[in-house]
């Protein structure tokens, strides 16, 4: 039902206009220090727990054995932290800068006065998003082959998965940022965001918390992302990642059809 | 009968109406405009002028009643009108991350033109809003008058058929107010459809053919500013000051009455609808009151706002 209604929405989308949306932040970009300043800072936080936890508490940690293989320490916490980036990259993007966008600045009542309609620049600021999210992946891949902590292999077969991250996350920022009232509730999202952070089987394996807790994290969407990932950078494939990766894509497909009719919603009213 | 097809409006509106929940913005107005033709809407804060322009600039749908835009209907082919729309919205909303020939030309790109035309013609636009040499520059630094300029520009940047212009000049100073007047009336010779709401009537009659006077919602005057004069004013209006004005300017209107057409007391003047002024003005002087001043003027499109309008402050 809601993937036809998808479907129709999309079928009328102008990659040309789409393009023009995104074809806008990259202007954006060459115009000046601002933006630079917001793309490089928001890569470097997942770089510096994978360096101060997964490095230095792996020290005392020492090897760790998650079904049946034994690896260290940061050799696990180095996948969730790329799929750290990858959520932190995309939701920023989607959140911050799109919320700004549609509130303050009233780019979109601009854009919104030309061929272009809303769907289109929710699909336009998703794009852009997960080019962002992917960029982070891609270093942080690099950093993570260089540290040994991933195989060329297990690299860029994790890579298109980050890039699905980001856009899973990505989206669901977008529907986020359409129901903001103001910068107080960015607070209840970036605490959200730290829990997600923090229990999604990031630094200790989910088996480790109490039954309940262990089902409440499978629901929410980093155990996902994290569990696609390292089973992808680890090269532990089983039947279990298609699950994760159809979790997130239900994300991509709710998070853009929820974004799209709640811009329209609120920009052409 | 011959039936030409540029004699078929760009906009046609019949029993227009909006409503958002319990409020209904504008209730059932009729409006066409011609091709070429320079159109406005005029009334006070709160008219539904805007809800209006929203809805002509397709962005917004109409509650009920019947909307055609060159032709074409703007809930089923908004993307279809609005390329072929400039629009020129109350509120400044350019893009302040971007440079002000980047404005131009990332707006060209929704409109799908190719970059090249893109720069071409924000150039040429740069060129004639006199914008040229700050084209390089943010859009922060900028005035009211040049990001208004900037604005206008980039409504045009698709060549539109129809552009709409909401409260233009709302908040410039006079100089930068009367250079984009100017550029405006280049736009309506070179044949451009002009639409806009304005509450300054200075403007109206300086840029509009026609216009319709809304209030409350509803369109309650139509016309030429000239016929609007004539059928809702006297040609002259007398102003009068008396020295003990203020509080007895009442009392003064009732002393005038019969003299002109009406007497309208305001609190720090009385004003006297004539057709010929100085006749009202002997008239005065015959039953003995001494004004402290005089002015006899031409009447106004501000004379005929005021009276369908009322006084009453609207906010």
């Amino acid at each position: 039902m809601m993937t036809t209604l998808v479907a129709r929405r999309v079928a009328r989308v102008s990659p040309a206009r789409v393009g023009a949306v995104i074809g806008r932040n990259v202007g954006a970009l060459r115009s000046g220090p601002a933006y630079w300043i917001v793309l490089v800072s928001g890569f470097f936080e997942p770089l510096l727990y994978l360096l101060s936890i997964g490095v230095g508490v792996g020290a005392l940690v020492g090897d760790l054995t998650v079904a049946g293989r034994t690896m260290s320490y940061a050799a696990f916490v180095a996948p969730a932290m790329l799929a750290v980036s990858a959520m932190s990259g995309a939701l920023s993007e989607t959140t911050f800068n799109v919320f700004f966008k549609l509130k303050y600045m009233k780019t979109y009542e601009a854009v919104l006065a030309t061929p272009v309609r809303p769907v289109e620049i929710a699909f336009g600021e998703l794009v852009w998003a997960t080019v962002r999210g992917s960029l982070y992946t891609g270093i942080f891949l690099g950093i993570m082959v260089a540290l040994g902590l991933a195989t060329v292999g297990g690299a860029l077969a994790a890579f298109p998965a980050t890039v699905l991250v980001s856009l899973a996350f990505g989206a669901v920022g977008l529907a986020i940022s359409t129901l903001m009232r103001g910068w107080q509730d960015f607070d209840l999202m970036t605490t959200g965001q730290f829990a997600l952070f923090l229990f999604s089987g990031t630094f200790s394996p989910v088996q480790n918390y109490p039954v309940w807790m262990e089902v409440l994290i499978q629901v929410t969407p980093l155990y996902h992302a994290v569990e696609l990932v390292r089973g992808l950078c680890l090269s532990t494939y089983e039947p279990g990642l298609a699950g994760h990766a159809a979790y997130l894509i239900a994300m991509v497909t709710a998070g853009l059809w929820f974004a799209a009719r709640r811009m329209e919603k609120l920009l052409c009213r | 009968m011959s039936w030409h097809v540029a004699e078929q409006p760009l906009i046609f509106a019949r029993d227009l109406v909006k409503r958002f929940g319990d409020f209904t913005a504008v209730k059932g107005i009729d409006v066409e405009v011609a091709p070429g033709e320079a159109f406005g809407f005029l009334g006070p804060n709160g008219a539904g002028k805007s809800s209006t322009m929203r809805m002509i600039s397709c962005v917004s749908a109409p509650t009920s009643g019947e909307l055609r835009i060159l032709g074409m209907d703007p809930v089923r082919d908004g993307t279809r009108i609005r390329a072929r729309l400039g629009v020129c919205p109350q509120l400044d909303n350019l893009d302040p991350d971007l440079s002000v020939r980047e404005n131009l030309t990332t707006y060209a790109r929704y409109f799908g033109l190719s970059r090249a035309e893109g720069r071409r013609r924000a150039d040429e636009l740069l060129e004639f809003v006199q914008l040229s040499d700050r084209a390089g520059s943010m859009v922060e630094p900028l005035s009211g008058g040049m990001k208004r300029r900037l604005t206008i520009a980039r409504a045009m940047i698709n060549e539109p058929d129809i552009v709409l212009l909401d409260e233009p000049t709302t908040g410039l100073d006079p100089q930068a107010r009367h250079l984009l007047w100017e550029r405006l009336f280049r736009l309506k010779q070179r044949g451009t459809t002009l639409v806009l709401t304005t509450h300054y009537m200075d403007e109206a009659e300086q840029l509009c053919d026609r216009l319709v006077v809304m209030d409350g919602g509803k369109i309650v005057a139509e016309g030429s500013p000239r016929s609007l004069i004539e059928t809702y004013s006297t040609a002259e209006v007398v102003e009068l000051r008396f020295p003990d004005g203020l509080d007895s300017n009442a009392d003064y209107a009732a002393k005038l009455d019969g003299i002109g057409e009406r007497v309208d007391p305001l609190p720090d003047r009385v004003l006297l609808y004539a057709d010929d002024g100085d006749a009202a003005v002997a008239a005065v002087h015959g039953r003995g009151l001494v004004p402290s001043s005089v002015l006899v003027r031409r009447a106004t499109l501000e004379d005929v706002f005021l009276h369908l309008t009322g006084r009453t402050l609207v906010d």
